[in-house]
């Protein structure tokens, strides 16, 4: 398949399991900060072409995972109105809140439909002008221009019964709040491709060159991954700490101007509840003022819940990079992704749903 | 002009009152209009069979000592989808279990669950769907029933089939048969149902029309029997994938399975359909597939028998028993590494980014 089988050809991928193996001259530590690269990693196996002196660490970029519980426990008491129907992308069904998933009200009558596309939720809202369309709009930079469209195209139909539930959420601060934290061993990161195929890389050459730090702009294929790892390494063994970029067919140093634009005139950047990782300053994108009326939190009167309950989950460790999925003595035993403990468990892009499905598992 | 405007006729002496041609409560009644739904759709549709009489049950003539016996009910949405329907569906998924039990698929049951509203000629088009797969697989309809639910306590049509086969040989044909060294037979590529299926629900459409691979394997696995091939172990990939079954048997027989990711088949539409999706075609549902354990020295008869057939002309080897030390399902990457494959938590979504 033309696009997908260059990037997965087994003899380019040995190639640069080579540069990596000749550069390495000491150990070192990277975090890919995108969950769909975790699950390509570990799926496809890249980690077992590193020398044993590379690690690879798996960051906080799976938006499932980071979406707080109080926000899913807002998406459920939403959708147990009457007059209210929740649209949400497929895999927040199953993501347990504080004390039920999305799924479970379902089943108990609530109207959730699942949706592609937020357009998609937008159309529910204008063929049915008797329900109020709820559309649950979590993800970074990469899923937030096509919610802040669906935002501006509504105000502009004048589909009034249509707003959001954002649990929105940007990259650079997550990455200065990991660089900035104790014990911090990540040398080197992976930035997420389709991430800044929107934002673009200008805004992390300031964080590369304050934490003296190589990242390297990559993609989600085995070939992308694996020459990001290789950009990294021939960085860190250089000693230098630019910005690079790994993903060239997709990605612009200005990224694309039309999406951010978008996003500057529909949302502003705020305080964020991060799940397993806390409040990042200046870390989530909420509706402005101007789009109140299609913000569901301020039209509607939504109950705030219990935080958290008190669990054995690491996953804030996890996401920090300081322990790997295996290193947690829940795993596999008191946790799995029937039963998740928190953060990194819940969805399939999660770093220990990752290791669950695609390693051998204590049972 | 639709069906409901002869609502609008009078009922005056005259003319003869011509009703919607749709499913009413009084179809399942019991009653007069209930004998005439099952004489002009089912009985016209099953009729040509030798046991579709009306009766309380059918009476079988068995020369046979042993018998496989299976149950299944069908729920698909929506009912009709490229490359089959939820007819077509009912008697090939019933007729693949007892294939998967080594039996000659013989008799079969059929019971309907219809919701109030259904389009009679909805109902037909399904009966002579059931019809035709039901001939070309050599089994019979020979009783059944009929429900009616209220409109909004159904989806359409819910079908449930079951059905009786003879077995001719003296195999058994179990997870706990197959032995270290046994080859991977898997019938053909894998994921077309459930993209299918997933397509038409939500009205996705792709450069190429994929079309379900839905089909009855009565007749491949009844050639494989017939040349003596000592099949071990057989399993139709239903939901769940082709991942799922491998793990269930390697979990039933406690032993390891290798398979290889380069040999697993799988149609370009398909593949660009799970990358778009974010689906692994290893998880995706089949209709028309099944993998077979045979010993490695008749594994090429097995392949090149299987390719004679229609449904399974894109049969391949895709790996081995490895013994029990590891036990489970690994895959061989194509790019040379290997992982566990585990069972899915539940059905696959859509991912988002």
């Amino acid at each position: 398949m033309k696009f997908i089988d260059e990037y997965r050809d087994p003899k380019s991928v040995t190639l640069y399991a080579d540069v990596i193996s000749k550069a390495t001259t000491r150990p070192w530590s990277i975090m890919e900060i995108c969950g769909g690269q975790t699950h390509a990693i570990v799926r496809s196996g890249i980690d077992q072409l590193l020398p044993p002196s590379i690690t690879l660490l798996h960051g906080p970029g799976c938006p499932v995972c980071v979406t707080p519980a109080e926000s899913i426990d807002k998406a459920i008491a939403l959708a147990s109105r009457d007059d209210i129907t929740l649209c949400s992308f497929g895999d927040m069904i199953r993501v347990p809140g504080s004390t039920q998933d999305i799924a479970s009200a379902k089943a108990l009558g609530a109207d959730v439909r699942m949706v592609y596309s937020p357009m998609d939720a937008l159309e529910i809202a204008a063929t049915n002008p008797d329900r109020k369309v709820v559309f649950f709009a979590i993800g970074f930079e990469t899923t937030a221009p096509g919610n802040a469209a669906a935002v501006a195209e509504a105000k502009r139909c004048g589909i009034r019964n249509f707003s959001l539930l954002t649990s929105q959420f940007l990259v650079p601060p997550a990455i200065e709040a990991i660089l900035s934290s104790e014990g911090c061993t990540v040398q080197a990161f992976l930035a997420a491709g389709h991430v800044c195929t929107i934002m673009g890389y200008d805004e992390y050459e300031p964080i590369a060159q304050r934490y003296r730090i190589p990242i390297v702009v990559t993609g989600f294929e085995p070939l992308d991954i694996i020459q990001g790892i290789a950009m990294a390494v021939l960085q860190l063994e250089q000693g230098t700490t630019t910005v690079e970029n790994q993903y060239v067919r997709a990605v612009r140093r200005e990224g694309n101007p039309s999406a951010k634009a978008l996003l500057k005139e529909v949302f502003e950047a705020a305080d964020g509840l991060w799940r397993g990782l806390g409040v990042i300053p200046a870390s989530r994108l909420r509706l402005r003022d101007e789009y109140a009326a299609f913000d569901a939190e301020r039209k509607f009167d939504v109950k705030t819940v219990a935080a958290e309950s008190h669990s054995p989950c690491v996953s804030g460790e996890i996401l920090k990079g300081r322990l790997k999925p295996s290193d947690c003595p829940e795993f596999g035993i008191h946790c799995s992704p029937e039963h998740p403990l928190g953060a990194t468990m819940v969805s399939s892009e999660g770093a220990c749903a990752a290791y669950y499905r695609y390693r051998a598992v204590r049972k | 002009m639709s069906d409901n405007s002869n609502r609008d006729v009078q009922p005056s002496c005259a003319t003869p009152v011509t009703r919607p041609r749709v499913i009413t409560l009084a179809h399942g009644s019991g009653g007069r209009i209930m004998h005439d739904l099952i004489q002009d759709v089912f009985i016209g549709a099953f009729g040509g069979q030798e046991k579709a009489q009306r009766h309380d049950g059918a009476v079988l003539d068995m020369a046979t000592e042993r018998i496989a016996f299976t149950t299944d009910s069908y729920v698909v949405d929506p009912l009709f989808f490229p490359g089959g329907d939820i007819g077509k569906l009912a008697v090939c998924g019933t007729v693949n279990d007892l294939a998967m039990c080594g039996a000659r698929p013989r008799w079969m049951s059929v019971a309907f669950i219809l919701e109030e509203g259904l389009q009679i000629k909805t109902l037909e088009r399904i009966a002579l769907s059931m019809r035709d797969s039901a001939d070309h697989a050599g089994v019979s309809l020979v009783t059944g029933d009929t429900k009616v639910v209220e409109k909004g306590r159904g989806h359409k049509v819910f079908i449930t089939t079951a059905g009786i086969g003879s077995i001719d040989h003296g195999l058994v044909i179990s997870p706990d048969r197959i032995r270290a060294g046994d080859a991977v037979v898997l019938s053909g590529d894998i994921g077309r149902h459930g993209i299918a299926v997933i397509s038409s629900r939500q009205g996705l459409s792709f450069e190429t029309e994929i079309t379900s691979d839905c089909a009855a394997l009565g007749n491949p696995v009844m050639a494989l029997l017939e040349a003596e091939i000592e099949i071990h172990c057989m399993r139709d990939l239903t939901r769940g994938g082709l991942a799922t079954s491998l793990v269930e048997i390697a979990e039933s027989a406690n032993m390891g399975i290798q398979i290889a990711e380069s040999r697993i088949p799988v149609s370009q539409p398909v593949r660009a359909a799970c990358e778009l999706l974010g689906f692994d075609p290893m998880y995706v549902a089949n209709e028309g597939r099944f993998v077979a354990f045979v010993p490695q020295t008749q594994a090429d008869q097995a392949l090149s028998i299987l390719r004679t057939h229609g449904n399974s002309q894109g049969a391949e080897l895709i790996g081995e028993v490895t013994g029990n030390m590891p036990t489970g399902v690994t895959l061989l990457t194509s790019l040379g590494t290997q992982r566990p494959i585990h069972m899915l938590s539940g059905e696959q979504f859509p991912r988002i980014c």
